[in-house]
């Protein structure tokens, strides 16, 4: 450090910080948290709301599904298949090497009893409820179901094997709360 | 706004008003005496059009706010009453939906208008941002408003538009949760999206005010795309334009009203008669016609980004950087680039092909599934792909560097611009028909050159069309008929 008198004054100018400044910085942090408390209200309000988040269980009485059968129930306002699968449809969606599957995954890994596949309705690609639950419905190449909107095949094991999606329909959590009662949610 | 000296006004209410609010003056300034190119063509009436459009559907839209119920068990119900039982109900709803669509009809000719004439070049980019950003609040505006009857197209529309946003990685599920207010489209949904059917309108009306204040800061582009030079180049726009503005608009109300009165559902889709299902998907969900374009882009993309594509797309990159650098025409070797661009199209070829191959389990030639498969998967790529083809419309001004604004005097761009309006048509068809067999490939090719004439196209334009000789002033082309081709190259 030389001591020129130039040198002098440019340190004179870089003010050490006053109490004025911290005041600012305090009125400013202050108010930044304010801004952000309000809007957390105001952007989560769109989020599912309390009844919304109320109807997250459905119990079906499954009984009356015979074998090669079909329903679909709704759950939290879509569709849920669950189909009474025939020893053929099983035996095929087992017999499937993993390295053919985009999505891979074991039929085993699919269902909780092998008879009974349950997944949510909705295509993974842009979700519409693919067809192949009525036996007049299209089922697609793999004989499970096809998604008209934008022609995904999925097979018996409800995994995603043509076309545009790129995962397999959705399992969701259910259990059996008994031997012919599915809850669900 | 118009502040300083100001002219008195011979009406004394009117003058009383004027000094204290300059209102008048204002006007006179910028819609009485404002200074316009005296060559325009007719392509310059639809920023009127736009104008009348837009207050027909704020005033439709909010009578017919006054009889609608945005409930999920009564929407429909309540739009069917509209029809029935309002007294001119009908009248007010056919109007509205139909206006949509001439809404859109005028937009895309006032963008089409933008482009071929270059009004998107220096010193109006700002100006035709904002008109991008108006562009895509409409688009916006117009879906959420065809939800609003809740039938069919309406229920399943809503569902695969918001799906767009479950493509994002890792947070994509939880945003299009927030955004439907629930597992699934349901009541939450259509009442936000009623709120905001009626907000956007009014966001839309303030960017048109920024929009207009811009024109007037920098005034209109012209079919010759010169700039005005002198007085004797313009029209002062009372009575020119008034007139010339009011009989565009009253041309373009006869088709309207004409599909209004004779073809009202012509448009739209039978199926939105039907109430919403959650259970039954339609059989074919088509968006409305002005989305039809972007919605072929969505599904052209059958493949995703695997390695070779990505290796590619990097090679496209590196050969399109000389364009966007400040080499002049001459120091760009031509033949590298082809060749640079060739070797990307054999990545691109292998990357798209052994996808197919995967997809359709065919005998793999072209390398195992870790280089086929796509790390970037078909459907983020498509929504990606979709946003932007509109986002490229924000940087365009600063991709095209060609001096020369009209496509009048620039033979090679005018070409390519006519052939992206012939891609629009070509894409819009294709995203009416179903996806499958030979409209899958059309699609793609009609979204690679969509993608092309702006990444490729646009910067090797910039650089490599000729200029021509320009005329030297509006009033000169007009007085002399020098508005064509007829002029030389420049030596």
């Amino acid at each position: 450090m030389t001591d020129t008198p130039q040198k002098i004054s440019d340190n004179d100018k870089k003010e050490e910080p006053t109490r004025r400044d911290f005041l600012y910085l305090t009125a400013a942090s202050m108010g930044a948290v304010a801004v952000g408390s309000i809007a957390w209200p105001l952007v989560n309000q769109m989020s599912p709301a309390k009844d919304t988040l109320a109807l997250a269980t459905t119990e079906v009485d499954i009984a009356p599904v015979e074998v090669g059968q079909a329903i679909t129930v709704m759950w939290r306002g879509a569709p849920v298949f669950i189909r009474h699968r025939t020893d053929e449809e099983i035996m095929k969606a087992r017999s499937v090497k993993l390295a053919d599957l985009r999505d891979p995954q074991t039929d085993e890994e699919r269902v909780q009893k092998e008879k009974w596949l349950v997944m949510t309705g909705i295509c993974t690609h842009l979700g519409c409820v693919p067809l192949g639950q009525k036996p007049s419905d299209p089922k697609g190449d793999y004989n499970g179901w096809f998604c008209p909107c934008h022609g995904s095949h999925y097979d018996t094991s409800g995994r995603i094997r043509k076309g545009p999606a790129p995962t397999n329909l959705v399992i969701p959590p259910y259990e059996f709360t008994g031997d012919t009662v599915v809850k669900i949610g | 706004m118009a502040s300083g000296p100001r002219e008195k006004f011979d009406n004394n209410v009117i003058e009383w008003v004027d000094s204290r609010l300059p209102i008048f003056t204002m006007l006179q300034k910028e819609y009485g005496v404002f200074p316009t190119p005296k060559n325009f063509n007719y392509f310059w009436n639809f920023g009127a059009i736009l104008m009348i459009m837009l207050g027909i559907m704020i005033i439709t839209g909010i009578t017919l706010a006054m009889h609608y119920t945005a409930n999920a068990n009564l929407a429909f119900d309540s739009v069917e009453r509209i029809m029935r039982d309002v007294n001119y109900g009908w009248l007010l709803r056919y109007i509205h939906a139909n206006g949509a669509s001439f809404f859109f009809i005028a937009v895309y000719i006032h963008i089409f208008r933008g482009l071929y004439y270059g009004s998107y070049k220096q010193p109006r980019e700002l100006l035709w941002m904002f008109g991008v950003t108006i562009f895509l609040l409409m688009m916006a505006t117009a879906f959420m408003g065809y939800v609003l009857p809740w039938g069919q197209m309406s229920f399943w529309g809503a569902q695969v538009i918001t799906s767009f946003f479950s493509a994002i990685p890792l947070v994509g599920e939880e945003i299009t949760v927030w955004l439907r207010g629930g597992f699934s489209i349901d009541n939450a949904t259509l009442t936000r999206f009623f709120a905001l059917h009626y907000l956007m309108p009014f966001v839309i009306a303030a960017v048109v005010a920024l929009h207009v204040w811009a024109l007037h800061v920098t005034g209109s582009n012209n079919p010759l795309g010169i700039d005005v030079k002198t007085k004797q180049d313009t029209l002062p726009f009372n009575p020119y334009y008034t007139i010339k503005d009011s009989f565009g608009v009253l041309v373009f109300m006869l088709f309207y009203v004409g599909f209004v009165f004779f073809a009202p559902n012509v448009l739209g889709h039978a199926d939105n008669y039907i109430p919403a299902n959650p259970l039954v998907t339609p059989a074919h969900i088509v968006p409305e016609w002005y989305f039809l374009p972007f919605y072929a882009i969505l599904r052209a993309f059958t493949f995703g980004v695997n390695l070779p594509i990505l290796i590619g797309l990097a090679i496209t990159a590196f050969a399109m950087k000389p364009f966007f650098s400040n080499k002049t025409k001459e120091e760009i070797n031509l033949k590298t680039v082809g060749i640079t661009f060739a070797i990307a199209g054999i990545f691109f070829l292998i990357g798209y092909f052994s996808q197919y191959q995967l997809e359709s389990g065919e005998t793999m030639i072209l390398g195992g599934s870790f280089i086929s498969a796509a790390f970037i998967d078909a459907k983020l790529c498509g929504v990606l792909a979709m946003f932007g083809s509109i986002a490229i419309l924000f940087v365009l001004p600063f991709m095209d560097k060609h001096p020369v604004r009209s496509a009048r005097f620039r033979p090679w761009f005018r070409i390519a611009t006519l052939l992206l309006v012939l891609d629009f048509f070509v894409l819009m068809v294709c995203g009416a028909k179903p996806a499958e067999g030979f409209w899958v490939p059309l699609s793609q090719v009609a979204m690679l050159y969509y993608m092309g004439y702006f990444i490729i196209g646009i910067p090797f334009l910039s650089k490599f069309e000729p200029v021509l000789d320009l005329p030297d002033s509006i009033h000169q082309a007009v007085t002399q008929g020098k508005t064509k081709k007829s002029v030389k190259k420049k030596a």
